[in-house]
Formats: C-alpha cells, sequence, structure tokens
C-alpha cells in the first residue's frame, strides 16, 4: 500500500514531466492568445496596439477562410472515408488464412513509415509529374492526354498521397480489433445460412464500430494539421489551402501575427472539439 | 478453433492480398529501383522495371552535392536525442502514476494526452519567437526540445500501459524476501520493464525522424534534418528522379528497417491503449 512518503515521492518523479507539459501547453497558448488581441505586425512597425476583436473578426470575413474550410473539411473527409473504408477491407482480407501473410502485413504497412515530404515528393515528381510521371506513361499508353495532377485535380491528388499514408494506421488498428473478433460467433452464423453481407453488417461492423471510432478521430486530429504534403507539392496553390496552411502563409509568409494568432485560437477550438470526443473513449477505456 | 479452409480459398485470398500489398508498397518500391538507374533511365518512356544497368552513382552524387551526411547526423541527433531525453523525463513519471496511483492519475494522463492534440500551427509563432529570443532557431538542442515535448505524452503513456502490466506482486515479493528498494528497482523491475521501454524508444524515434512541420518552420542551413533536406528537392532539383530516389531512399531506409519491428507498438502507441 502507498505510504504518505511513498507518495510525495511519486509526486517528485513525476514533476518534471507535468511542469515541462504545462509550460510547453501555456506559455505559448498565452502568446498567441496575446497576440490574437493585438496589431502585431513584424516586418511593418512591430506591435501597434490592441485590436479587440478586429483580428477574429477579419480572419472569418476573409475571402480566403471559407475556400480554407472547405478544403479542410473535404480533404479530412476524403481520407477518411477512403482510409477506413479500405481499412475493414484489407483488415478483414489480412485476417483471412493465406501464404504469406507477414510479408503482405509489412507491404501494407511500409507507407507509414515514409517521412512526409519523401512521400509527397515521390508522389508528385514521379507519379503524378505531366511529362516524365509514371500517370503520365500509363496516360500515354491509353491514349490519353496525360493529366496535371496537381494542378487540375490538386484536391483529389492530396488526398490520394494522404490517404496512402494513412491507411496502414487504420488497417493495423482495425485488424487489431477484427483479430478479436469472436470466430465461433461468427462460424455459427456462416452454418445458420447468414450470407457474407449480413455477418459483415449485423456482427463484424458492430464489433469494429469501437476502433473505427478511434481510427476517425485520431487521424482528424492528425489530418487537421497536414502541413508537409501541401508545402512541397503546391504550396498551398490551386485550392489546396487549408485551414493550417491559411494561418502558417498568416503568420511566416505575410508575417501578420495577429490575424495568424487568431487564426490559430480557431484552429485549436476546432481540434479541442474533437480531441474532447476522443478523450472521453480514451478515459472510459482507463477505468476498466 | 482454427476453420477448415481449402487451399483454393487460401490460393485465392493469397493472390489478392499479395496484389493489393504489392500495389501499396509500390511507390516505395519505385523509389528504391529509381535510384539505381540513370538520370536518362528514370525517365524513360516507356518506363524500364528491372532491366536497366544498376548504378550506385546516384548515392555518391546526392553524398558529394548535398552533403546528405550532415542532415542525416542532424536527423539522428534529433530523434535521438530527443527520446532519450523524453525516456529520462518520462520513465520516473509513468512509473509513478502506474505503481502508486492516485484519485488524479487518471486526469493527468488525459490531460497530457490533451497537449498532444493542441495543433502546432497554432503557437508556431510564439515558438518561433522564443526560439529567436534564446538564440536556438536553427539548432539542434531546440529541435531536439519540441520533438521531446510533442512526444513526451505519447511516451508516458506507451510506458505507463507497459508498466501496469507488471504485476505488483511480484514486487511485494521480493520486498519480502528483504531486497532493498534500489536492489528492487535494478534486479526485479527494470528486466521486466526494459521491453516496453525499448519498444517506447523505437516507435518515437521513428516519430521523431518523420516530423516535419517544426523541422521545417524552424530550421534553415544549420540543424536541417532528412525531412527539410528532401523538401529542399521539390524544385528544380526534384526532376532528376535518380538522385531525388537515392535521396529518399537513404532518408527513409533506416525508418522502414525499424518500422517492421514496430508493428505491434504502433497501435499500442498510438491509440493510447483504447484499442488491444
Amino acid at each position: 500500500m502507498a505510504t504518505q512518503q511513498s507518495r510525495s515521492a511519486a509526486r517528485m518523479m513525476m514533476a518534471p514531466a507535468v511542469i515541462l507539459l504545462l509550460g510547453w501547453m501555456l506559455v505559448p497558448l498565452t502568446m498567441t492568445l496575446w497576440f490574437s488581441f493585438r496589431n502585431y505586425l513584424p516586418m511593418r512597425g512591430g506591435d501597434q496596439g490592441s485590436a479587440g476583436f478586429d483580428n477574429y473578426v477579419r480572419f472569418v470575413s476573409s475571402s480566403s477562410f471559407w475556400p480554407s474550410v472547405q478544403t479542410t473539411l473535404i480533404l479530412v473527409g476524403g481520407v477518411l472515408v477512403i482510409t477506413v473504408a479500405l481499412g475493414i477491407v484489407l483488415a478483414l482480407l489480412l485476417d483471412q488464412p493465406m501464404w504469406g501473410q507477414g510479408i503482405v502485413r509489412i507491404l501494407v504497412i511500409a507507407p507509414f513509415f515514409v517521412m512526409p515530404t519523401v512521400s509527397a515528393l515521390v508522389w508528385k515528381n514521379m507519379f503524378m509529374d505531366p511529362v516524365n510521371g509514371l500517370f503520365a506513361h500509363i496516360w500515354k499508353f491509353f491514349g490519353a492526354t496525360p493529366v496535371e495532377w496537381l494542378s487540375q485535380a490538386s484536391i483529389p491528388s492530396i488526398i490520394l498521397i494522404v490517404s496512402w499514408q494513412w491507411l496502414p494506421f487504420a488497417t493495423l488498428i482495425l485488424l487489431t480489433a477484427v483479430q478479436s473478433l469472436d470466430s465461433e460467433q461468427l462460424e455459427a452464423a456462416e452454418m445458420d445460412g447468414a450470407p457474407f453481407l449480413q455477418r459483415f453488417w449485423f456482427l463484424i461492423l458492430p464489433h469494429l464500430s469501437r476502433a473505427i471510432t478511434i481510427v476517425i478521430l485520431i487521424q482528424t486530429i492528425f489530418l487537421l494539421s497536414i502541413f508537409a504534403e501541401i508545402f512541397v507539392t503546391t504550396g498551398g496553390a490551386f485550392g489546396t489551402r487549408t485551414l493550417t496552411y491559411l494561418i502558417f502563409q498568416r503568420v511566416l509568409e505575410s508575417q501578420n501575427i495577429g490575424l495568424g494568432s487568431a487564426g490559430g485560437v480557431y484552429a485549436i477550438i476546432l481540434a479541442n472539439i474533437v480531441a474532447l470526443f476522443l478523450m472521453r473513449i480514451v478515459g472510459k477505456n482507463l477505468d476498466a | 478453433m482454427a476453420r477448415a479452409v481449402t487451399n483454393n480459398r487460401k490460393a485465392l485470398n493469397t493472390a489478392i492480398a499479395w496484389t493489393i500489398g504489392l500495389v501499396i508498397f509500390f511507390p516505395i518500391l519505385w523509389t528504391i529501383l529509381t535510384s539505381f538507374k540513370t538520370e536518362a533511365q528514370a525517365i524513360s518512356d516507356p518506363p524500364v522495371f528491372l532491366f536497366f544497368d544498376w548504378t550506385l552513382e546516384n548515392y555518391s552524387v546526392v553524398q558529394e552535392r548535398s552533403n546528405y551526411m550532415r542532415f542525416l547526423w542532424n536527423s539522428v541527433i534529433i530523434a535521438g536525442g530527443s527520446t532519450i531525453l523524453g525516456i529520462i523525463i518520462a520513465v520516473p513519471a509513468a512509473w509513478s502514476m502506474a505503481f502508486v496511483p492516485s484519485r488524479r492519475t487518471k486526469d493527468i494522463l488525459l490531460w497530457m494526452l490533451s497537449t498532444k492534440m493542441l495543433p502546432a500551427v497554432g503557437v508556431l509563432y510564439p515558438i518561433y519567437l522564443i526560439f529567436i529570443k534564446l538564440g536556438i532557431l536553427d539548432s539542434r538542442i531546440g529541435l531536439t526540445i519540441i520533438l521531446m515535448l510533442i512526444n513526451l505524452p505519447i511516451i508516458v503513456w506507451m510506458l505507463y500501459t507497459y508498466f501496469r502490466e507488471i504485476p505488483g506482486e511480484i514486487l511485494e515479493a521480493a520486498r519480502m524476501d528483504g531486497a532493498s528498494l534500489r536492489e528492487e528497482i535494478m534486479y526485479v523491475l527494470t528486466p521486466m520493464a526494459i521491453p516496453g521501454i525499448a519498444s517506447t524508444m523505437l516507435l518515437n524515434f521513428i516519430l521523431a525522424w518523420n516530423e516535419a512541420f517544426w523541422t521545417l518552420n524552424l530550421t534553415a542551413a544549420k540543424a536541417a534534418p532528412l525531412t527539410a533536406f528532401i523538401a529542399s528537392y521539390s524544385s528544380p532539383e526534384g526532376l532528376f528522379y535518380a538522385k531525388l530516389s537515392a535521396a529518399s531512399t537513404m532518408a527513409i531506409a533506416p525508418v522502414l528497417i525499424l518500422g517492421w519491428f514496430s508493428q505491434k507498438q504502433l497501435v499500442r502507441g498510438l491509440t493510447f491503449g483504447a484499442v488491444k
């Protein structure tokens, strides 16, 4: 049993981690909040006094705000649909008996370990390049005109790149969940003559629902802050400016710190709404 | 009970799964293959797959022209340093949460996790400013600290789940047998905790190696790791496919190999124990 002494020792052991994270959270957050109420332009005169809620109003009323929200939603939504749907298929497939299962698993998981700048650049140049890219060769082979992927179909292209990176994650988590399925129950259903679709809908999908929720929540948090993939491929052009990228441009490119910080506060609020749901699930699991 | 499966069914599964697996892996395979081609072969029309003159020239060119080793070294220092630093800070914390839990342990764990959800772009400028003030912009130490902080919640969390699996009875038994606290930690706990610590380090090394927001925004010439090195290929050097491929292959190879060992930890580390 924990004594008074071991309790205070425990507190001491926890202190460095807690203090560091507290500082990491509070200091920049307070600064962002402070800047968001200032007219702060480091390149054009520095801090020019209080701005009230001007930055917040200007950020949402700027002509690039709603397009960036739309882009963000399409990007996140598109990647989620693709990775979850294909992830379920792949998880069910990888759970089946086959030869070389371990190797297939490795092949499927590999993209997750590729650094974002590499995958973005490899896709951009070696696959999507309209002259020498592999897709261009395939299109020409079939007599079609090669597509300029990253300008003509910029958002689908980025969705493809990001989905490729995140499919392994969804697959791996869903596979973990599939493996804990009650196989006897499934067999019983199969023997009773339930077709695959019914078994999938009434047995497999409900069992996976928790894992799917978690995949969606965790991926949403990471996808909302997708950066390198856009930075390297289009630099925010051709309608690929997400909320994150817009804030990045306001802060570092146009050096309007007040405006960018107000955007940052919006992004933080948005991420926290998603995080709240995730925390609730994780918290519940902690009790069990 | 294993289900009886006909060999036909198994062969079909195998064929489908291998096809999908190879399609998903193809971009990586293609990059590795292209890195051994000459520039002319890399853009030849139609593309060549295996039957070309294999060459190692690109690898030496990449190293000569851009001093690849320096970026690699930065990546190793930053990813390795942040992992080790994070472990040193997280082990005692996770330890005390697992073995001396209090009413607040759960809240602290969840709160730590919530700091991970903070969107980086929201605090980009403050960090930038602090880094300039402290003179650690574009320095390895600055990035090491940042990456340690963003991964600390995952490290604490993973270690906590591993430590919690160590049965407390064993500790009590050791104490009954007269082991001192030091002996208890040295001979009983540590050996049982090492696999968990090792897996945690592995996953966090990978995450830090691939991190591409802070590494791109807080570095320039001096401290840039491989993520920034590759980003610098975005144009026009990126059109030299063979060299781009060689650089990319070198950047991803170490982590691709480490990653194969960490499949299991991936689920634990990134779902915070919510999926088992």
